[in-house]
């Protein structure tokens, strides 16, 4: 038994996990569309904000929509269809590949 | 027990095992009740939604689209620490069936009335077992009971046996379909508040809504780790004999009435017993009764627990018997029936080769008459054993009242 690994009795009941969270999970990993955001058509209604699966929505001091964060995108388009302003658009990721995927459009959140 | 309360501590009532059952959540009262109704178990949420519609309880009655639904919102809202009741039948049953390992890795406690019927095809709304015995595999507690009364009684201890902190294990509480819900006899009723000092209130550990602990619950893991996180599912229930057996005591002390995994009926000095489970028992002891006053020495027991199953209790009974004969109420098409697999299976380990005949009866709410159990009894003086035929079955080539 290797020495790392944990015997049955170490483990919690119900296969719980303690303290686990979201914020490790990388889903931007799974995108394969991006969406660019045009901030001088933005009116920053914040339905995307509303709207975002992720919470991916970045807004600034003046919670004004500010960027996209790409740790978490996964690219579901949903903020380009609800945008009344047409100020996002997705972009197929293939066009951005010289950048890292995890990369932030705008401000990072805390807590990664 | 000394009782202050205002209430009478007993009354007596004319009732069915589902309007027992629904009579037995009102005065629990749980946090969360999500179900879907089908036949013969509708009665049971909707007894209970006219009690949340009248104001008489708390709960929060959650009515979905599906059985898959209702069991699901019942895992969400027992691991988030509620305490939560459903009910189901036959292929509802099977609709939720995903949704069954899932709550008891989980831990989940949830008490379920599971009231046995038939599954289609061919369409059919009576009672038989194969509803239930595919979920033997699904690590829920499995409780049998033979009439209302049982049932009553069995809701209350079900609540504290699913949440007891060395089971965390939901609860099946089965009856037989129209025979045992939809049949009117008279039935015992606790007070209101004596039943709410018996199930007190849940304490839950690691309920997902506890944001000072925060958990996760489902999450994905690899091979390294698996069977570890599964053999911890155990536990709960290997603990539930010993726990079972001092709420039974605890529960007996207010009621008067105590419920073992088995139920004995003149098997000490018998020379043939019969196995049964749930309402057909009746029927064998009043066949047992019978025999004894001819002389015949046949005794019957009854299965009431069956996961986890009973194997020292039924070994400890039958291992010094000349004959056994196991009725199943459903059919392992392919294999053996499943009653009678557990108890050849208590048998195994025993010096002596106890002979057992397997017996298929009252598939799809087929009667079974006390001349059927006579002629169990008649087939294990003559020392049948092996596979002994299909009780009631219309055959070309049958005689008598068995078709092989």
């Amino acid at each position: 038994m290797s020495a790392e690994l944990k015997c049955w009795q170490d483990f919690p009941p119900g296969g719980i996990a303690f303290g686990a969270t979201a914020r490790q999970v990388e889903t931007g990993l799974w995108r394969s569309m991006r969406p660019v955001l045009d901030a001088v058509r933005c009116v920053s209604c914040l339905r995307c904000w509303v709207q975002c699966p992720d919470a991916s929505i970045i807004t600034d001091s003046d919670a004004r929509v500010s960027g996209v964060d790409f740790f978490f995108c996964k690219g579901c388009g949903l903020c380009a269809k609800v945008c009344p302003a047409g100020a996002i658009v997705m972009r197929p990721e293939a066009e951005f590949l010289n950048e890292p995927c995890g990369a932030v459009q705008g401000t990072s959140p805390e807590g990664r | 027990m000394i009782l202050l309360g205002r209430e009478k501590p007993y009354r007596r009532e004319m009732t069915s095992g589902n309007l027992a059952f629904a009579e037995a959540m009102r005065q629990i009262n749980p946090d969360v009740v999500a179900a879907y109704p089908i036949t013969p178990s509708t009665e049971i949420p909707m007894k209970f939604a006219e009690f949340v519609a009248d104001g008489l309880t708390d709960t929060e009655f959650i009515a979905v689209e599906s059985e898959h639904s209702a069991i699901t919102a019942c895992v969400g809202a027992s691991v988030s620490g509620a305490r939560v009741m459903t009910a189901s039948s036959a292929n509802g049953i099977a609709l939720m069936h995903e949704i069954f390992p899932i709550a008891a890795m989980f831990r989940a406690p949830i008490v379920l009335g599971l009231v046995n019927r038939t599954m289609g095809a061919p369409l059919n709304i009576h009672c038989d077992h194969s509803d239930s015995m595919p979920e033997r595999d699904s690590g829920w507690i499995q409780i049998y009971c033979e009439d209302a009364q049982e049932v009553y009684d069995t809701v209350l201890l079900a609540v504290r046996l699913a949440e007891h902190r060395d089971v965390l294990t939901p609860v099946f509480v089965c009856q037989d379909g129209f025979i045992t819900s939809h049949c009117y006899e008279p039935v015992e009723f606790l007070s209101d508040e004596i039943v709410r000092n018996f199930v007190g209130t849940r304490e839950p550990f690691w309920p997902l809504l506890d944001v000072d602990v925060p958990v996760s619950y489902g999450s994905f893991v690899m091979s390294e780790d698996y069977f570890e996180i599964k053999r911890t599912q155990l536990e709960g229930m290997s603990n539930v004999p010993r726990v079972c057996g001092e709420l039974s005591r605890e529960l007996a002390f207010v009621t008067g009435r105590e419920y073992g995994a088995v139920e004995r009926c003149m098997t000490d000095d018998a020379d043939y017993v019969v196995v049964v489970m749930s309402s057909a028992a009746g029927v064998a002891k009043d066949v047992v009764d019978s025999l004894r006053g001819r002389g015949v020495k046949a005794g019957c027991l009854r299965v009431r627990m069956f996961r986890p199953f009973p194997y020292d209790e039924v070994r400890d009974v039958l291992g010094d018997k000349l004959g056994v004969a196991v009725l199943d109420r459903s059919v392992s098409p392919g294999g053996a029936p499943p009653l009678a697999a557990e108890v050849r299976t208590a048998l195994y380990d025993c010096p002596r080769r106890v002979p057992v005949a397997s017996y298929i009866f009252g598939l799809g709410g087929r009667d079974f008459f006390p001349a059927d159990a006579e002629m169990v009894f008649e087939d294990l003086a003559e020392g049948r054993s092996g596979f002994a035929g299909y009780i009631g079955l219309r055959d070309k080539y049958a005689r008598g009242r068995r078709a092989v």
